[in-house]
């Protein structure tokens, strides 16, 4: 910058940019924090820190939710996101409870590190094709995502929904040029919910929980992509306790109850 | 390179004696120890991408072809859009500085707005004016058959918005601090206001267009958020370096210090390169 910069044009944005900076880091220690709230009974933590994939978020919370009610004075902390980059942050020392991954690969980083036990499979995922409401490219089969004139969008091969995808497709026998290989499964259903691209392959989750702005089709290959999602306690989860509790809530018939509801598939 | 072609080069000589020399003395600690502080503070994360690099492999991830294109398609986008925020941020800017205007306070804060969204917010934004659906972008659609979402266009377009801030600042500060006598003594010799602006105050702000062009450049270098919401990401049209790490990152995260690495490098070469040509002074 030049020497003298008028006071207010620099301060302004500064200000602005730090206020940013700090609601930002607001948010990102609730999701780290495992600290104890003083003036509990003292008996162990009473914080749960759940690291989930982002697709998990609903459900989640919701039995998050359940959970505190049936502990009282136990807080359950979320910490939603990609499964690749959770397993990362656990590998690198986050201090999680519970990992809830997309995928057996994302856990499998978690696991060779010995810092999970065995995982268990909670639920499943299967892919649907999801369109703008209306579907103005009147799309009704997954062989219609290879005209090139469909924009499509798919998630990239290295996060999981972009993996079933190429799983779904090559069972298919279909080669689909899309204009774009989103982040994640979010960011790939945004580009549907604006209506930028004509069609898209996403979770029946996703789906269902865009609500109307979102048609889901199924389609018969998704059998041969079904997306398995691992629960684990961690080795070295600060409240082991309530670790092994919250996922035996997942596992049990009620948690069942609420994943199914949202689309999810019994393993 | 491109990105300082409207300055005159006749900046550097106007920067007087380096800052050294007529104020000798000790160094005052009080500002020494932050000042390395906030030196280690930025160094440091650099280090551990260094440390963890992996340096036997680091060759033949380099020759990737795709990493090569994700780089080319960087710099160029990252250069063509600090030239669309030259050619519409220093009148911007000038405009801010030099021109009474109702409004002009809430303008000025206006433009600051891509500062402080986050970058994915600005790409939703983008979206709904200029994406297929959007207000503007349905229009080019149906009259030119024009889209801008998932093209290269779209890129430079995302890099621009959220980069322009960082030039219009810098050039706006300028402006402010430089000597008005010199424009009214042209026009008082009968300059007429876009002479004055060419010949007077353009030459005079050259440094500060300079240092607001490269903020601009770096931070559109390093563009991830808007480009992935607005343009997209498909290798050689619309995956720039930063989308390349980050999804190098959810798989391989070696090759995504590489890249991150080899981003820094060629930012740092060109940067400095630049220094040397432009900007005399140490």
């Amino acid at each position: 910058m030049s020497r003298r910069v008028s006071r207010w044009a620099l301060a302004v944005p500064l200000a602005l940019t730090l206020a940013a900076g700090l609601s930002g880091c607001g948010s990102s220690d609730q999701a780290g924090s495992t600290a104890s709230s003083p003036g509990s009974s003292g008996a162990g933590p009473t914080t749960l820190t759940v690291f989930a994939a982002a697709s998990l978020t609903g459900t989640f919370t919701e039995l998050g939710k359940t959970f505190e009610a049936a502990h009282p004075g136990t807080s359950v902390k979320f910490n939603f996101g990609s499964s690749a980059t959770l397993a990362q942050q656990i590998t690198q020392g986050a201090p999680a409870d519970v990992f809830a991954a997309a995928s057996p690969a994302t856990m499998k980083t978690v696991t060779d590190a010995s810092l999970a036990g065995t995982p268990t499979t909670f639920v499943r995922n299967k892919l649907q094709i999801a369109v703008p409401a209306g579907n103005p490219a009147k799309v009704d089969e997954l062989k219609d995502l290879t005209d090139p004139k469909i924009k499509v969008a798919l998630c990239a091969a290295q996060v999981p929904c972009g993996a079933a995808a190429v799983k779904a497709l090559d069972a298919a026998g279909l080669k689909v040029t899309p204009v774009t290989y989103e982040q994640d499964v979010k960011a790939t259903l945004t580009k549907v919910e604006l209506g930028e691209v004509d069609a898209a392959l996403v979770y029946t989750t996703d789906v269902l929980a865009a609500g109307d702005k979102v048609k889901g089709i199924a389609f018969p290959e998704a059998d041969k992509a079904i997306n398995d999602y691992p629960i684990a306690a961690l080795s070295k989860a600060p409240a082991a306790e309530l670790a092994e509790q919250f996922v035996e809530l997942v596992l049990s018939p009620q948690g069942k109850d609420v994943l199914t509801k949202a689309g999810f598939q019994a393993p | 390179m491109t990105p300082t072609t409207t300055s005159t080069g006749r900046g550097g000589a106007r920067r007087g004696p380096g800052p050294v020399g007529a104020l000798a003395g000790r160094t005052p600690w009080v500002l020494v120890l932050p000042a390395v502080l906030g030196m280690a503070f930025l160094l440091l994360p650099l280090a551990g991408l260094l440390i963890k690099a992996p340096w036997p492999t680091l060759p033949e991830r380099l020759a990737e072809p795709q990493v090569l294109e994700a780089l080319r398609l960087s710099l160029v986008t990252a250069t063509i859009a600090t030239l669309v925020c030259l050619l519409l941020g220093v009148p911007l800017a000038w405009l801010l500085a030099r021109v009474a205007f109702p409004g002009r306070r809430a303008v000025r804060a206006l433009v600051t707005v891509p500062l402080v969204l986050p970058p994915v917010v600005g790409g939703v934004a983008l979206l709904l004016v200029l994406g297929r659906r959007g207000l503007v972008g349905q229009w080019l659609d149906a009259t030119f058959g024009v889209t801008l979402p998932f093209t290269t266009a779209g890129v430079v377009l995302a890099e621009a918005f959220v980069a322009m801030p960082f030039l219009v600042i810098s050039v706006e500060g300028a402006l402010r601090a430089a000597d008005l006598r010199l424009e009214e003594a042209a026009a008082t010799l009968g300059a007429s206001r876009w002479t004055i602006f060419r010949r007077v105050t353009l030459p005079l702000v050259a440094p500060g267009v300079v240092a607001g062009a490269v903020l601009c450049w770096a931070r559109a270098l390093g563009e991830f958020g808007a480009t992935i919401t607005f343009a997209g990401n498909f290798p050689g049209r619309t995956q720039t370096m930063p989308l390349a790490v980050y999804l190098a990152l959810e798989t391989e995260p070696e090759a995504a210090i590489v890249l991150s690495l080899l981003l820094l490098a060629v930012s740092v070469i060109i940067l400095a390169s630049l220094r040397d040509k432009w900007v005399t002074s140490p």
